[in-house]
C-alpha cells in the first residue's frame, strides 16, 4: 500500500507535468490550428535557457525568470511570426511537416552549440522525503504538484474570468465570428503562443532536475503530450488536464506493476485504445465536417 | 507526357545505368540505398501524396519488411518468397492499422502512426527470442537468383535498379487503372469525390496498405544490402527521413519520391564538411523549402517551366496532371 502511494503520487506530478504540456499544446491547435510536433523540444529547450542564464553567473530564480522570458520571445513570438504565420495559408499539413523540421533543428541545435551530455539542473526544494499515510512521498514531487496545479488554475481563472481570457475562448471556438464582434483575433491568437511558451517554460523548470536537460527529453514528452491531449479531447483544455494526469499515474503504475520493459507502450496502447472507441477524447466534443 | 518530360526521363534512366561503372563501391552501395528508399517513398507518397494522409509508420514497416526478409532467409526460405511475405505482411498490417485510425479525422494518423513505430522499435529491441534485441542480426546474405548471385555491389545495385523499376510500373499501372484513378480523385478534392460515391475511406485505407506493403518490400531489399540490421534504423528517424524524401521531392507527384530519395541520400555525403551541424542545416533547408514552395522541388521545376513555356501554360510534366491546390 505504502508504495502505491508513493506511486500515485510521483505519477500525479509527472502527470501534471503532462498536462501543462498538453494544454498548451491544445490551445495552439484551437486557436491556429497548429499541431505543434516540436511541443516535446519546446520543453527541452527552456532548461537550456536557464542554464545558459546560470553559466552567465545569474543565480537559480533569475535565470529562471530569464528562461521563461527566452521562452515568450523565441518559443512564442518568433515562433508565430516566423515560423506559423508564413505557413498557415497552406493549410495544416505543410504546417506538420515544417515542425517536425523545427523540433530536429532545435534537437541538433542544442546538441551541437551546448552539449550532448545530460546536465544536471537545479531543484527547487532540497532533496527530502516527507511521511504521508507511511510512504516516503520526495518532497519534489508535491513541489511540483503544486506548482502544476496552481499554474494551471491561474490559466483556467484567467481564460473563464478576465475579458481577454474570454476573448481568447471566443476566437479558438469561431475565428470568423470573433472577428466579425470584434475581437483582435490576430492578437488572441499570439497570446496563445505566448502562454503556450510560458507552459513549456514551467514544465521544462519543473522536469528538467527530475530527468536531467538533454536534448533527448523532447522526444518522450512530446509524445506523452500528444497523447494527454487525445486520451483528453482535442479540443478541450480541461481535456488535456485530465488526459494528462491519466497518463502519468497510469505510465508508473504500468512500469511498476505490468512490465517495465514494455513501459513505453502502455500509453501508446491506451492512445490506439481511445481513438478506437472514443475518437473524440473523454471530454472531447465531436466536430463538425466543414466543406 | 510531353516531350520535355520524356527527355528527361531518358537521360535520367541512362544515367541510372552508365553512373555506377564510373563510381567507387560507396557511390554504388549509395546509389543501391537510393534506389531501395525510393520504393519506401513511392509508397508514402501514395499515403501522403494522394490520400493525403501523413504516416509516421513508413520506417517501421521497412522494419518490419527488413526482419521478415532477414529472418526468413536464415531459415532458408528463398528470397523471392521471403521478399513477398515481408510485402504481404506489411500489406495486412498496414490494413489493420489503418482501419481504426482512418476512421477519425485525418491528423491522427499521424499521432497513431508516430505510436506504432515506438511500439515497432519497441517490440524489435525487447523480443530478443525473434530478433536478437538491440544486438541485430548480423551477415544478412545476399540473394542469387537463377544462378546470378547479388553479392557484388554493382550486381546489387542492379538489382535494386530493377525490383525498383517493376514496381513503380505497378504503381504507374495502377494509378492509371480506372480503380487508381480514384486516388488521384482523393489527391484532388476528396469531399468532391466523396459526394460523387466513391467510398472515400475505403480507398484511404487502400492507399495505405499498399504504401506499406511498398514499404514492407524496401525492406527486404534493405536487410541484404545493408547486411546487418538492428532496431534503431528503424525508430523514428528513418520515417521522419521517409516523410521529408517525399516532401522535398514533392508529394503527389509521380517521380517526387526519386528526386527526393536521392537528395536525402546524396545530400548528408555533399555535406561532409557540415559534419555534426549537417541536419541543422537539412532541417533549416525543409522549413525554408516549405515556407517557399510546399510543393517540393517537382513543384518548384513545374513553376519554373510554367513561367518558361510561351503561351503561359503548365506543361503536365513529371507524371503528374496535377491542378494548383
Amino acid at each position: 500500500m505504502a508504495s502505491f502511494i508513493q506511486l500515485l503520487i510521483s505519477g500525479l506530478a509527472t502527470g501534471a507535468i503532462y498536462a501543462l504540456i498538453a494544454v498548451g499544446f491544445t490551445l495552439l491547435w484551437q486557436t491556429s490550428q497548429t499541431i505543434n510536433f516540436a511541443q516535446g523540444e519546446f520543453v527541452m529547450l527552456p532548461a537550456f535557457f536557464v542554464l545558459a542564464a546560470m553559466n552567465w553567473g545569474a543565480p537559480f530564480w533569475l535565470a529562471a525568470l530569464i528562461g521563461v522570458a527566452a521562452s515568450v520571445v523565441v518559443l512564442g513570438i518568433l515562433f508565430k511570426l516566423i515560423v506559423v504565420d508564413p505557413m498557415l495559408r497552406y493549410g495544416v499539413l505543410p504546417l506538420v511537416i515544417t515542425t517536425i523540421a523545427l523540433s530536429l533543428l532545435l534537437k541538433e541545435s542544442v546538441k551541437n552549440f551546448y552539449s550532448s551530455q545530460a546536465q544536471p539542473f537545479p531543484t527547487l526544494v532540497p532533496d527530502a522525503d516527507i511521511r504521508v499515510f507511511g510512504a516516503a512521498v520526495s518532497l519534489q514531487s508535491l513541489v511540483v504538484l503544486a506548482v502544476a496545479i496552481t499554474t494551471v488554475v491561474a490559466l483556467h481563472l484567467w481564460l473563464n474570468k478576465t475579458r481577454t481570457g474570454r476573448s481568447m475562448q471566443a476566437t479558438a471556438q469561431n475565428p470568423i465570428l470573433a472577428r466579425i464582434l470584434g475581437l483582435p483575433v490576430q492578437r488572441m491568437v499570439l497570446y496563445t503562443f505566448v502562454i503556450n511558451a510560458i507552459l513549456v517554460a514551467i514544465a521544462s523548470i519543473l522536469i528538467s532536475p527530475i530527468y536531467l536537460a538533454k536534448f533527448t527529453n523532447g522526444e518522450t514528452l512530446g509524445m506523452a503530450a500528444f497523447i494527454a491531449a487525445i486520451i483528453g479531447g482535442f479540443n478541450q483544455v480541461r481535456g488535456a488536464i485530465l488526459g494528462g494526469f491519466i497518463l502519468g499515474v497510469l505510465d508508473n503504475l504500468s512500469a511498476a506493476y505490468l512490465s517495465s520493459q514494455y513501459r513505453d507502450a502502455f500509453p501508446l496502447l491506451i492512445l490506439i485504445a481511445v481513438i478506437l472507441w472514443r475518437p473524440q477524447g473523454l471530454l472531447g466534443r465531436v466536430d463538425e465536417r466543414t466543406v | 507526357m510531353t516531350r520535355l518530360g520524356a527527355a528527361v526521363l531518358a537521360i535520367a534512366g541512362l544515367a541510372a545505368i552508365t553512373t555506377p561503372f564510373f563510381l567507387k563501391p560507396f557511390g554504388i552501395y549509395l546509389l543501391s540505398m537510393w534506389a531501395v528508399l525510393t520504393i519506401a517513398a513511392i509508397g508514402l507518397n501514395l499515403t501522403l501524396g494522394y490520400a493525403g494522409q501523413v504516416s509516421l509508420a513508413q520506417g517501421a514497416f521497412v522494419g518490419i519488411g527488413a526482419y521478415t526478409e532477414a529472418l526468413l532467409t536464415q531459415t532458408g526460405v528463398p528470397f523471392p518468397l521471403a521478399f513477398i511475405a515481408a510485402g504481404l505482411l506489411c500489406f495486412i498490417i498496414g490494413w489493420t492499422l489503418g482501419y481504426p485510425a482512418l476512421r477519425v479525422q485525418h491528423h491522427y494518423l499521424a499521432f497513431v502512426t508516430l505510436a506504432f513505430t515506438t511500439l515497432v522499435f519497441l517490440v524489435l529491441r525487447n523480443e530478443q527470442w525473434l530478433t536478437n534485441g538491440i544486438y541485430g542480426i548480423n551477415g544478412i546474405m545476399r540473394p542469387a537468383l537463377l544462378g546470378w548471385s547479388t553479392g557484388k555491389a554493382l550486381n546489387f545495385y542492379f538489382f535494386s535498379l530493377g525490383t525498383l523499376v517493376v514496381l513503380s510500373l505497378a504503381v504507374w499501372w495502377m494509378l492509371r487503372s480506372p480503380w487508381g484513378r480514384a486516388f488521384v480523385a482523393l489527391r484532388e478534392n476528396p469531399i468532391r469525390a466523396a459526394s460523387l460515391g466513391l467510398d472515400t475511406r475505403r480507398y484511404t485505407l487502400m492507399a495505405f496498405a499498399i504504401g506499406s506493403s511498398l514499404a514492407g518490400l524496401s525492406g527486404a531489399l534493405y536487410a541484404p544490402l545493408v547486411q546487418f540490421i538492428e532496431p534503431a534504423s528503424f525508430a523514428l528517424n528513418m520515417s521522419f527521413n521517409l516523410l521529408l524524401m517525399v516532401i522535398v521531392g514533392g508529394s503527389g507527384y509521380f517521380f517526387g519520391p526519386f528526386v527526393g530519395a536521392l537528395v536525402a541520400v546524396l545530400l548528408p555525403e555533399w555535406m561532409r564538411v557540415a559534419e555534426g551541424y549537417y541536419l541543422i542545416v537539412y532541417a533549416g533547408l525543409v522549413m525554408v523549402m516549405m515556407a517557399l514552395c510546399p510543393s517540393g522541388i517537382l513543384g518548384l521545376a513545374e513553376r519554373v517551366a510554367k513561367a518558361a513555356s510561351p503561351n503561359g501554360r503548365a506543361a503536365p510534366a513529371f507524371g503528374a496532371e496535377r491542378t494548383a491546390p
